[in-house]
């Protein structure tokens, strides 16, 4: 047999409708560094002759001193594109690759096998209906191989096949062969994968990849592209409840109102009945509208715009249902969570959220568990770290309409995204819904922070004030303290003493206690503002995260950030409990401006410089500024 | 559609269309490029069906580098002028006051000011966010790298060590200021996808990609259309006319022809099933050196 498509001949337009009728199929190749995934790629590329001769010719050139097979090619050139991949001989990013047989059309995603570049594998698997798990006969499993077959599981893909490669190089031998299957199908046993198939191969000589070796008489299976062109992975996403998360609001004039979006799953008819998830609020659908004209209905995968028979208020991010089959919609979840950054996942930290064309504010609120990748065993964490696997629960801003992630991967995967620095954090797929976030409302009570702010004659607020150790800031807030309430208003000073030595009293002075510690505070902050209260809040908050999430929990209360700006030098002078003399002693740890970092403010409401004006005189100014 | 299944180009139009609308709704001030070769006017038809029936809600940008064949300009207009969307073209007039063009300046230079620097002069005019452009994984092996949602720094600058992790279809859009987007909705198609698209869905493109008579000159195997009295002929060259076509449009002095009867769709794609030297051979700016794409895009290259 051969892999090349069959070129057009005599009935063009027979071949021309045979292309573009053909299936997809999206796979990847994974497995540990030096297992073999890019000469893998190289070996089916051109097996199916889609290596050009122009290609062909600069690739003898650059094989000169690699390892060879009988063409005198290295075939791992082909995939590996970046200059520092070709310097180092290591796959740094994922990169994708095209072939086509007469059955089906191939999109491979070429990951990365280095731990450092899991973030990378992830990526080429997250879009994948199967995977290519590559293993060296040599080496038998490794820690990368189930890392890798620990990340298939969690973003979904439900198709693998155990590539063992290298098989010449243990001349063939059908006792190594079964000995790593037997290992990968104990480890495999639990990752929900619906077919789990073994091949032995040798992608530099070609065994096993296009027809059965005479090599390895012994193995019976089907060699690697017949098994790929037969493999039926498509899942009936028709079948399924109806999900249109909306992605735009398509308003050419006043006239024309509808919905754009890609069906998530199911289908949907002219004439049926809808729901938007969030508000509830039916509609039926009038006209799912394409440029090729109306059609009756569609299916998942279509990318169309539906019009609804009446108005109803349809924003980008709502998911439309069927009634009877609608998302969950709540603020808390439990999910999963591979970690994509060098700085850690803390509870209590604020992140973005996005799922389908929803964006949210959400917080980590506890991180139950990491998982060991090499024995799936559960640890006890209070940080994911880059690359670790956690499981944890959420709480985001706004409820928002998801599924969990096995039941629907577009409303249930989500990522992660720093709010400073706007990276991609993490991947995250939702396990279920939290029952007590559903159940939970918030009662309106007639009596609210407005009326009772109001009986005492003041706008109540948060004034938070962030700064060294000794920089003046619980000086100030005292001062300021002091003339409000002269003046009749209601203020209370939460500072750093009074809540580690009760509320907080339980936390240290590691990262992640001090996020803890700011959130706690923060949260009463608001309670005692929703009382009706001015609150100065005197605390270190060295960190602009923490500061910003402080912010977040205040919601929709005034809030002023005011930076105590006072050189280290002075405030390490003015040592008023003698804290710097001990931290530079080492008699404490982690002490802010000592050995622990303090981040600068980079918006900060008001700035007051200490050890150039008087408290005094600072604590007039802030008070003009504040104009309570 | 008969079944529930979609075809590989059905799922690769939904897949373009809803990369398309994520780029309207998610940035301020995006923007199509538009070179007018094929892939271009896939784009453009991806484009119409993503907002239909709304017009394309960005402008198209045309970086014009005065060597474009005189047929491409002429479709360019057509094509504006038939769909009505909104075109802004952009020309380095430090170049042209300079007199910078490909004989006396050489391929490199010239595309370094007249289409690299001029690119980020229209995307710094523009103040655009995002740039969507046409091109494919299966061009090239730097491009066969790059995420859909590209990210660049303030100089429009690539980092390909450090790209952000894209996870299913739930593109991070979010910028910090100065910084930009480019996006590729076609980057999951191959050439013969193109070209069957173009037939399946009867989309226009420049007639330079159909074979008929045009007068060449053939220099180091390489046969140049001479579309204009600017190309400096060389002693005792004479222009002969060739039935010729072009598998990738650019400025001409850069663009090879190939010897071709192909003047019609199924012809093309037959021509290309059958030929074995690869699309970009036909550009002269790809075969600098080894990895000079991935250089190019980290200064800002399309």
């Amino acid at each position: 047999m051969t892999l090349a498509m069959a070129t057009p001949d005599t009935n063009l337009d027979l071949w021309l409708a045979q292309q573009t009728d053909k299936s997809l199929l999206r796979f990847l190749t994974c497995g540990s560094v030096d297992d073999g995934k890019s000469t893998l790629i190289g070996r089916l590329l051109y097996d199916s002759q889609l290596i050009l001769d122009d290609q062909l010719a600069s690739l003898k050139k650059e094989s000169h001193n690699r390892t060879v097979g009988d063409e005198g090619i290295d075939f791992s050139l082909l995939v590996d594109g970046l200059a520092a991949e070709r310097e180092q001989g290591i796959t740094i990013d994922v990169a994708y690759r095209f072939f086509s047989t007469d059955k089906r059309k191939f999109i491979v995603a070429d990951t990365p096998g280095h731990e450092q570049y899991t973030r990378n594998m992830a990526t080429g698997a997250s879009n994948a209906d199967l995977a290519l798990l590559l293993v060296d006969a040599r080496k038998g499993l490794l820690t990368q191989t189930r890392r890798h077959s620990f990340i298939l599981s969690l973003v979904g893909v439900k198709h693998v096949v155990l590539v063992v490669n290298k098989i010449d190089l243990v001349g063939y031998d059908q006792t190594i062969f079964d000995q790593i299957e037997a290992d990968y199908r104990a480890f495999a046993k639990d990752l929900g994968f619906q077919t789990l198939a073994a091949v032995p191969v040798s992608a530099l000589r070609g065994d096993n990849i296009l027809a059965n070796s005479d090599r390895m008489p012994w193995f019976t299976g089907a060699p690697l592209v017949p098994y790929l062109e037969a493999i039926e992975v498509a899942q009936d996403k028709a079948a399924q409840p109806f999900r249109f998360p909306v992605q735009w609001v398509n308003r050419p004039n006043l006239d024309f109102r509808g919905f754009s979006g890609t069906v998530a799953s199911g289908e949907v008819k002219v004439g049926d009945d809808v729901l938007v998830a969030a508000s509830r609020k039916p509609a039926k659908i009038s006209r799912v509208v394409t440029m090729d004209g109306d059609l009756d209905s569609a299916v998942a995968g279509q990318a169309v715009t539906l019009v609804l028979d009446r108005e109803i208020d349809v924003s980008r991010g709502d998911v439309l249902a069927h009634p009877g089959t609608v998302p969950e919609f709540s603020n808390q979840f439990q999910a999963r969570l591979v970690w994509m950054n060098d700085e850690p996942a803390y509870q209590g930290r604020s992140y973005l959220l996005k799922v389908g064309a929803q964006t949210v504010p959400a917080t980590i609120t506890d991180i139950k568990f990491r998982t060991n990748v090499n024995t799936l065993e559960h640890v006890a964490a209070n940080k994911l770290d880059l690359n670790e696997v956690g499981t944890v629960t959420i709480a985001t801003d706004r409820p928002i309409a998801f599924d969990p992630y096995a039941d629907n991967p577009l409303t249930g995967g989500f990522i992660l995204i720093d709010r400073l620095s706007n990276a991609t954090l993490a991947a995250g797929t939702i396990s279920f819904g939290l029952r007590r976030a559903q159940n939970l409302t918030y009662q309106s009570f007639d009596v609210n922070r407005q009326v009772r702010a109001e009986q005492k004659g003041q706008e109540a607020q948060i004034v938070w004030f962030t700064g060294l150790s000794g920089s003046g800031k619980s000086t100030i807030a005292n001062l300021l303290e002091k003339r409000l309430t002269s003046e009749g208003r209601h203020c209370y000073i939460l500072d750093g003493d009074n809540v580690r030595h009760g509320l907080n009293k339980d936390l240290g002075f590691t990262e992640a206690a001090r996020v803890e510690n700011i959130r706690r505070v923060a949260e009463v902050a608001k309670l005692m503002a929703d009382a009706g209260l001015i609150v100065l809040v005197s605390f270190i908050s060295p960190f602009e995260k923490e500061r910003q999430l402080a912010r977040e929990i205040a919601g929709d209360i005034r809030f002023t950030e005011v930076y105590v700006d006072t050189p280290l030098a002075v405030a390490e002078q003015r040592d008023p409990k003698g804290l710097y003399a001990k931290a530079r002693r080492g008699e404490i740890k982690n002490f802010t401006g000592i050995d622990s970092p303090f981040e600068v403010p980079s918006a900060p409401d008001v700035t007051l410089h200490g050890g150039q004006e008087e408290p005094a005189a600072m604590a007039d100014k802030l008070h003009d500024w504040l104009k309570i | 559609m008969t079944s529930t299944r979609l075809t590989h180009l059905q799922s690769l139009e939904a897949e373009s269309i809803e990369i398309l609308r994520e780029v309207a709704a998610s940035f301020e001030r995006p923007v199509m490029m538009y070179s007018i070769g094929k892939d271009s006017s896939v784009l453009l038809h991806l484009a119409r069906k993503a907002f239909f029936p709304s017009k394309i809600p960005f402008p198209l940008l045309h970086v014009d580098t005065t060597f474009k064949f005189k047929e491409m300009i002429a479709f360019r207009d057509r094509t504006a002028e038939e769909y009505g969307f909104d075109l802004i073209t952009h020309t380095n007039q430090d170049g042209v006051r300079d007199g910078i063009n490909p004989f006396d300046h050489g391929s490199s230079r010239y595309t370094d000011i007249m289409k690299t620097a001029a690119l980020r002069q229209a995307l710094n005019a523009g103040r655009y966010d995002a740039a969507i452009g046409g091109a494919r994984r299966d061009e090239e092996k730097s491009r066969a790298k790059e995420r859909v949602f590209s990210h660049r720094n303030a100089s429009h600058a690539w980092d390909p060590k450090n790209q952000r992790p894209e996870l299913w279809r739930t593109f991070n859009t979010r910028l910090n200021p100065g910084e930009s987007m480019r996006v590729f909705p076609i980057s999951n198609w191959t050439e013969l996808d193109v070209w069957t698209y173009i037939y399946d869905q009867n989309i226009p493109i420049v007639p330079l990609y159909f074979a008929k008579p045009r007068p060449v000159v053939e220099r180091s195997g390489t046969l140049i259309m001479v579309d204009d009295a600017r190309l400096p002929l060389e002693a005792g060259e004479t222009p002969r006319n060739e039935t010729v076509r072009f598998r990738t449009l650019g400025c001409y002095p850069l663009t090879g022809a190939i010897r071709s009867d192909a003047a019609d769709l199924p012809s093309i794609i037959m021509e290309m099933q059958a030929s074995r030297t690869s699309e970009r051979e036909g550009r002269l700016i790809d075969s600098d050196s080894v990895g000079s794409m991935e250089k190019k895009k980290q200064e800002g290259y399309f």
